[in-house]
């Protein structure tokens, strides 16, 4: 047996790196998270040659070795640790061939670490397109390395660079330039001073911002002493190794490269005369977003009626089919009922990640941050909150981690706060459910009442989002230096299989995320609704019973009778009525009360909740959604869920904060319970205001 | 002139970056005197521009293109 060798995937952002890693890995992959941060880390295995397996890690997209954020720092705490499980026996650098340029900034870095690397030019396709040819002989030889030329687009290339990982002990660990040169006193003596480590891992510990991370303490700690140079100093240096690289790059591409410009074609140009056009660039932008909530909304409406139904039906069967008793009725009224509440969502969640899926691998996501940036820095956010704000539509968590590359700490502190008002994927289950029992069917242009109500919703969430970003930034008293760099990448034709396997992987996490918090409330809360203290409870029959011997009752309504009186006195309806004060001004009744509460753990645990509430006790086979709609208001008597209670549910859940996942991920990026309790408060107050009015004035 | 000045279309030669005022981060990405740099199309109010440095597409704010002195080219 031999050893698995370890591999690191290193590139630019947009160089096409996880398509190499889904072509090397296929569904052979796991996703998981970086021990203490919720930077994402990516590792597969992939069989080469000869019976030999690698261990394939794709490291988070980055520039340069020089860390400007949590997901570049993890690239530098690897490479810069022998000592980690997945330090690489050999990376591969993939770049683009149409930058390759800006791309061997990156790879004569990675070289300095003396790390066997292997160059992977990709998109190697488009060579011919854009009129390139490199002489791959003369590069190897200069850069010291072995190319694979691939293109995961056409599928060639993926086998030879399989084969130079391989053989990776055959690669050259020397750098391709002296870095050192740019001013040799200062490198000599810190040669001198640390005679055991390597030159530019020391250079790299010392103009690291310490901020980041605990990238080899030690060593950067006895080098304090050492150090003699200013920050501006150390920053003037950087730039004249930033230049010192690209003159060897300039040098090594005026030979290994020539681009003939009358052959090259350009489809950017034309594209982006028209996307980034200072009106049609913003008219399209708006379609886009239009066309994406309708197909959300009328697409996903078959495949979850089906499952809505299936579920109904299991959980009949179930009860006809296991012996009665309490394990049955667990199984069919707690479990099945509860995932029916979360699996009955994932047509919704699937749409809504292809779609943010192709934004981002199109390139068309850039275009947004471009053209939006000017906007959104009235309201103190910057371009690039867009995309935590799109994303915040599938869900707050991925997009307030999206906030990392926002380059000021105020933006990137703003739209942290102001990102879990956008329509997350789940709240659109409680939206729906009350869309369709309180809003009526019928359309208007073609566009159905059910849908705008929801497209209105949405534009709510981000008019609530932009709205308290401007009062965070006239309030919030946070100096920061402010800039702004964003790569426009070429247009690429999405690849289905990255898209499908996105999608794939985030809705799982979503459903398994969030099942497991459902699950557990269901089966609490069945407890909570089956069982309960005293008297009026455990001798519910004969209480009914008494009460209405005159009413004459046929066997079925005595027995409704009593389900709904079992109920009313379980633990979860003593919980229910001791709240029903407060929300009784909102329209609701203790049912929803509850369902709101248990919300604050996740909000889609609401229709679930419902779910198991409602068919505690309940014989049918019923949909949720009938089951919602046959209720009847206590005190002012017609359906629970009219258009007054139906709205002001809908604004609670617009506004209130209600996701411990959520509160959890803003407490580890700003790294202060501070901001998160001050979102649950705020947002959770305004809520109910809201709500309150909604329903006082529309009733 | 500085790059904020640049007209859509134009060119130019990055002359001079000063370093206090401009990210290593756009330094890396080619930002560097001796390099071209063209306007490939500016937002509403010129801000931010989106530029074709060196062969690399991206968006800066003007408040950063004020520090970058370039020379046009004359073609």
């Amino acid at each position: 047996m031999s050893k698995q060798i370890n591999v690191a995937l290193i590139g630019n952002p947009n160089t096409g790196k996880t398509s190499v890693f889904n072509a090397l890995t296929g569904l052979n992959q796991k996703v998981g998270n970086y021990p203490g941060i919720t930077v994402e880390k990516k590792e597969g295995i992939c069989k080469l040659p000869r019976g030999v397996k690698a261990h394939i890690i794709d490291l988070p997209g980055t520039y340069s070795l020089n860390a400007s954020s949590l997901d570049e720092n993890v690239v530098i705490e690897l490479l810069l640790n022998k000592n980690d499980k997945d330090y690489p026996d050999v990376a591969v650098v993939v770049s683009d061939v149409e930058n390759l340029k800006r791309n061997l900034l990156l790879f004569t870095q990675i070289k300095d670490l003396e790390i066997p690397t292997i160059l992977a030019i990709n998109m190697s396709d488009r060579m011919a397109y854009k009129g390139i040819s490199l002489d791959i002989a003369y590069l190897e030889e200069e850069l010291k390395t072995k190319i694979a030329l691939i293109s995961t687009r056409k599928n060639t290339g993926i086998d030879e660079l399989k084969e130079l990982i391989t053989n990776y002990k055959d690669l050259s660990v020397k750098p391709c330039l002296q870095a050192s040169e740019i001013e040799p006193t200062y490198f000599n003596d810190l040669r001198k001073a640390f005679p055991n480590q390597l030159l530019y891992k020391l250079w790299l510990v010392i103009t690291q911002d310490v901020n980041f991370g605990k990238t080899d303490r030690q060593t950067f700690e006895a080098v304090e002493d050492f150090k003699t140079k200013s920050k501006a100093d150390l920053k003037r240096l950087q730039q004249k190794e930033t230049i010192k690289r690209y003159q060897f790059i300039n040098e090594t591409l005026k030979a290994g490269q020539t681009i003939d410009l009358k052959s090259a074609k350009d489809l950017r140009i034309k594209l982006d005369r028209i996307l980034t056009h200072k009106v049609w660039g913003y008219v399209i932008f708006a379609f886009i977003l239009l066309l994406i909530f309708q197909a959300i909304y009328d697409w996903s409406s078959v495949p979850m009626d089906f499952i809505d139904s299936s579920f109904a039906s299991l959980s009949e069967w179930v009860k006809d089919t296991l012996p009665e008793g309490a394990f049955t009725n667990l199984l069919a009224e707690g479990i099945i009922s509860g995932l029916g509440g979360i699996v009955i969502f994932i047509p919704q969640i699937a749409f809504l990640f292809l779609f943010i899926s192709i934004l981002e691998e199109s390139g068309y996501m850039s275009r947004v941050v471009f053209l939006m940036d000017r906007v959104m820095r009235r309201f103190g956010l910057s371009g690039k909150s867009v995309v935590p704000l799109i994303s915040g539509t599938a869900c707050a968590i991925p997009a307030i981690m999206a906030a990392r590359n926002i380059e000021s700490w105020k933006e990137r502190l703003i739209t942290i706060l102001v990102t879990p008002f956008t329509t997350c994927s789940a709240r659109l289950p409680v939206y729906l459910i009350i869309i369709a029992l309180v809003i009526p069917e019928g359309r208007i242009l073609g566009l159905s009442y059910q849908a705008l109500t929801l497209m209105l919703l949405y534009l709510i969430g981000f008019g609530a989002a932009v709205g308290s970003a401007w009062i965070l930034n006239k309030v919030l008293k946070i100096k920061s230096k402010s800039f702004f760099v964003v790569e426009m990448p070429n247009y690429k034709m999405p690849l289905v299989k990255n898209v499908a396997l996105t999608v794939l992987e985030k809705t799982k996490a979503f459903v398994f995320g969030a099942g497991k918090i459902i699950l557990a409330i269901s089966i609490v809360l069945w407890f909570l609704a089956s069982y309960g203290p005293g008297e009026d409870f455990n001798n519910a029959e004969n209480i009914v019973s008494e009460q209405v011997a005159s009413e004459n009752l046929t066997e079925d309504e005595l027995h409704q009778r009593i389900e709904s009186h079992k109920l009313e006195h379980s633990f979860i309806g003593i919980a229910g009525h001791a709240i029903e004060p407060a929300i009784r001004p909102l329209g609701y009744d203790w049912k929803i009360g509850i369902a709101i509460v248990s919300s604050f753990a996740a909000r889609e645990v609401f229709v679930g909740t419902l779910a198991t509430i409602y068919s505690v006790g309940s014989d049918e086979e019923e949909t949720i959604k009938n089951r919602m709609a046959g209720e009847v208001n206590p005190i002012l008597g017609g359906p629970l869920f009219n258009f007054a209670s139906g709205i002001s549910l809908l604004l609670f859940y617009a506004f209130a904060m209600q996701c411990m996942s959520t509160l959890a991920i803003v407490k580890r990026e700003t790294n202060t319970w501070k901001w998160p309790i001050l979102q649950l408060v705020i947002m959770s107050t305004f809520a109910y205001i809201v709500a309150l009015v909604a329903f006082q004035v529309l009733k | 002139m500085t790059l904020a000045e640049l007209k859509r279309g134009q060119r130019g030669i990055i002359v001079d970056v000063s370093s206090i005022h401009i990210p290593l981060k756009l330094l890396e990405m080619g930002c560097l005197p001796g390099n071209m740099v063209e306007l490939v199309q500016a937002a509403p109010f010129a801000d931010p521009m989106y530029l074709n440095i060196n062969g690399s597409h991206l968006a800066i704010r003007k408040e950063t293109a004020i520090h970058i002195i370039i020379e046009t080219v004359h073609e």
